[in-house]
């Protein structure tokens, strides 16, 4: 089973700031929409190939801080989220503001399930 | 001085797959490089709401044609990770042995499109001549030449007789002559080398900090490889990566040459070492579903014999003739995944990672597929400016870029 | 610097690499998953292929005792020919002949009567 470490929203930049100087690779980032809660959101960090994951449970329509000023690789994987899940990050060093693979005309986020999906038709 | 904003790709001579960036220049330098992604999405992770996750499976391995086998075997291991299936230490073996034989086509098609890429089409040639021998091997062995289908949850679908295993090792002989003599060429060319050396430098500490894998990092002077992390038989087989220091595109040329040859030791060693068995468990998961799939991958023996044509002068020596007796494969997938898992495996390209969330049904919550080049697209910008626009196909080309893999 | 040279004289001198197609065509390993066909008399319409089929290419109609497969949705992965409880699936070697239009493998069987009409 998957050993997560909980993480709050305000913790975000500064455990990021933490592993960044100690070393860490980010792995990547996992959105997961679970429904009625929410977002979770994974952090996965490695270093010297012992993984440690991080979980963000956070409400719909949260505003997340970016970490991408931190480590410069999660810019990819937040603008992806965003694309995919509608969930807005502060302060990307390069935001695509959700059209990373999306056209400007599409407004429904693909990968959330029926709850968003039904706010939008 | 004036600046110009130059579109190159999404279709350019040089790159297999539709990556497209802009490039700010000034004269002949690069000063910006922004990455434009979605050419090629296909959404293959929302599918798993859709599928059964055994179908995934098949699903999964259409990710990227060049590694499917990796792929497939990185999603089946988180499954048995979460449904608590021990596989057998032959279907481990198997495992590992085609997984290997991916690594070396893959990089040798890459090696033959780097070639081209700096315009020596020759050697791009010589490099394919080579891969069509790995292409044989996997056709006669797994069914398929690309997109090989042989894991599935709890095992592999296929077997090798003794008589099999020596034919691959006999190709292997060959293969890897023909590459030797390639060697000379492809690492101390003068015109390789002008091409090559010093173009794209990422330092050591560049290639950690923004997340480069596979090749990208090993090239920087990094020693890691997903495949230290021991997933299917490289536990026992034990494993030391290739390191290269300069960080530069020829860096990053000779770890993925060397990993080719280190694949054929690989795969001559597990084959050495494979032990007798099963090859497929039976899957039981927490929940009880009525419907056993019987996988018998199996049933009449494979690969009598080889249709040989005289004008096949690729192949050295037809397969020996062989009988597996029937049945001796089989498994039965009984329950569905419940609960989260995170695998990862080391892809031609470096490291894959799956996440995969089961909730008890037979759908997937979730699966999450970070792949190799997803991660090398960010220190791809940052070693793109100061070079000079001549060196940007051959630097592009240096990350071995996936999109397919990238957008999913 | 003449490291090519070798190579090139060496394959000035050797067989060709490739083959003149069509004359001369390259034979299929055993085992090539080339084909799919069916023996339409032993299949029971059970649906089994259709639901573990990933890509979707299958379609069996069991009151109409019809099995149809998509042949260009095929992927060739060979679950339905793992499956079939009655063997009746089965891959070839060879591939599909080249079409110009799109093609669907149909087949019309006798559809098994259920137990309870059979024995009245």
């Amino acid at each position: 089973m998957l050993e997560t470490i909980p993480l709050s929203l305000d913790e975000v930049v500064a455990v990021a700031k933490e592993h960044f100087d100690g070393g860490w690779r980010l792995v990547t980032m996992t959105a997961v929409d679970v429904g009625e809660a929410g977002f979770e959101i994974f952090y996965h960090y490695d270093k010297d190939l012992v993984m440690k994951h991080y979980r963000l449970s956070i409400p719909k329509e949260t505003v997340v801080p970016s970490i991408s000023p931190v480590y410069f690789a999660a810019l990819l994987v937040e603008n992806e989220s965003r694309d995919q899940f509608g969930i807005c990050f502060s302060d990307i060093v390069l935001d695509f503001g959700g059209h990373l693979y999306l056209e400007a005309e599409v407004r429904a986020m693909p990968f959330c399930k029926v709850s968003v999906a039904q706010k939008q038709s | 001085m004036a600046r110009t904003i130059l579109p190159f790709g999404p279709q350019h001579p040089v790159l297999p797959e539709p990556l497209h960036l802009k490039l700010t220049i000034e004269d002949e330098i690069v000063v910006e490089a922004l990455p434009t992604l979605g050419y090629v999405h296909r959404g293959l992770e929302k599918l798993c709401e859709v599928r059964d996750f055994n179908q995934m499976v098949q699903i999964v391995e259409r990710v990227c044609g060049i590694c499917s086998c990796l792929h497939a075997l990185c999603y089946c291991e988180g499954i048995e990770q979460i449904m608590g299936v021990e596989v057998p230490r032959r279907a481990k073996y198997l495992r590992t042995i085609w997984g290997e034989l991916h690594r070396v086509h893959s990089h040798l098609l890459w090696l033959g499109l780097f070639a081209d890429a700096f315009g020596f089409e020759s050697l791009f040639m010589q490099f394919w001549r080579v891969r069509e021998r790995i292409m044989d091997i996997m056709e006669a062995t797994c069914g398929n030449r690309v997109v090989v289908s042989v894991n599935v949850v709890g095992g592999v679908r296929r077997d090798l007789s003794p008589e099999q295993c020596q034919w691959i090792e006999q190709q292997l002989i060959i293969s890897e002559k023909e590459i030797r003599q390639l060697q000379t060429t492809i690492l101390n060319d003068y015109t390789v080398k002008k091409r090559c050396c010093g173009k794209g430098v990422l330092t050591k500490e560049q290639a950690y900090q923004l997340g480069a894998v596979g090749p990208m990092l090993r090239g920087s002077g990094w020693a890691q490889d997903a495949r230290q992390t021991g997933y299917a038989a490289f536990g026992e087989l034990g494993f030391e990566p290739i390191v290269e220091y300069d960080g530069d595109s020829y860096a990053r040329c000779a770890v993925r040459f060397r990993e080719t040859l280190q694949s054929f030791d690989i795969v001559r060693l597990a084959i050495a070492r494979m032990p007798a068995g099963e090859t497929a468990a039976n899957v039981e998961g927490a929940n009880e579903d009525d419907t056993p799939r019987i996988i018998s991958g199996n049933r009449g023996g494979i690969m009598q014999s080889y249709n040989r044509d005289k004008h096949h002068s690729i192949t050295a020596a037809p397969p020996p003739d062989l009988d597996i007796p029937a049945g001796s494969l089989a498994a039965k997938v009984k329950g569905k995944p419940d609960g989260e898992a995170v695998t990862r495996v080391e892809q031609p390209r470096g490291e894959l990672m799956y996440y995969l969330k089961g909730v008890g049904s037979k759908n997937m919550d979730r699966v999450r597929i970070r792949t190799p080049t997803f991660a090398n697209i960010p220190p791809l910008l940052a070693i793109l400016p100061g070079c000079e626009l001549a060196d940007v196909p051959v630097i592009v080309l240096s990350i071995d870029p996936c999109i397919s893999c990238t957008e999913r | 610097m003449f490291n090519m040279t070798k190579n090139v004289v060496a394959n000035l001198f050797a067989k060709s690499s490739t083959r003149l197609y069509p004359f001369a065509v390259r034979g299929h390993f055993e085992g090539f998953r080339g084909t799919l066909h069916i023996n339409i008399d032993e299949c029971i319409f059970c649906r089994t292929c259709q639901i573990k089929c990933p890509s979707q290419c299958i379609a069996v109609d069991n009151k109409a005792g019809t099995w149809t497969c998509e042949a260009m949705s095929c992927v060739y992965c060979g679950v339905c020919v793992d499956v079939c409880p009655t063997s009746c699936l089965s891959m070839s070697k060879e591939h599909r002949q080249v079409a110009t239009e799109k093609q669907t493998m149909a087949y019309q069987g006798v559809p098994k009567k259920k137990k309870k009409e059979a024995a009245e």
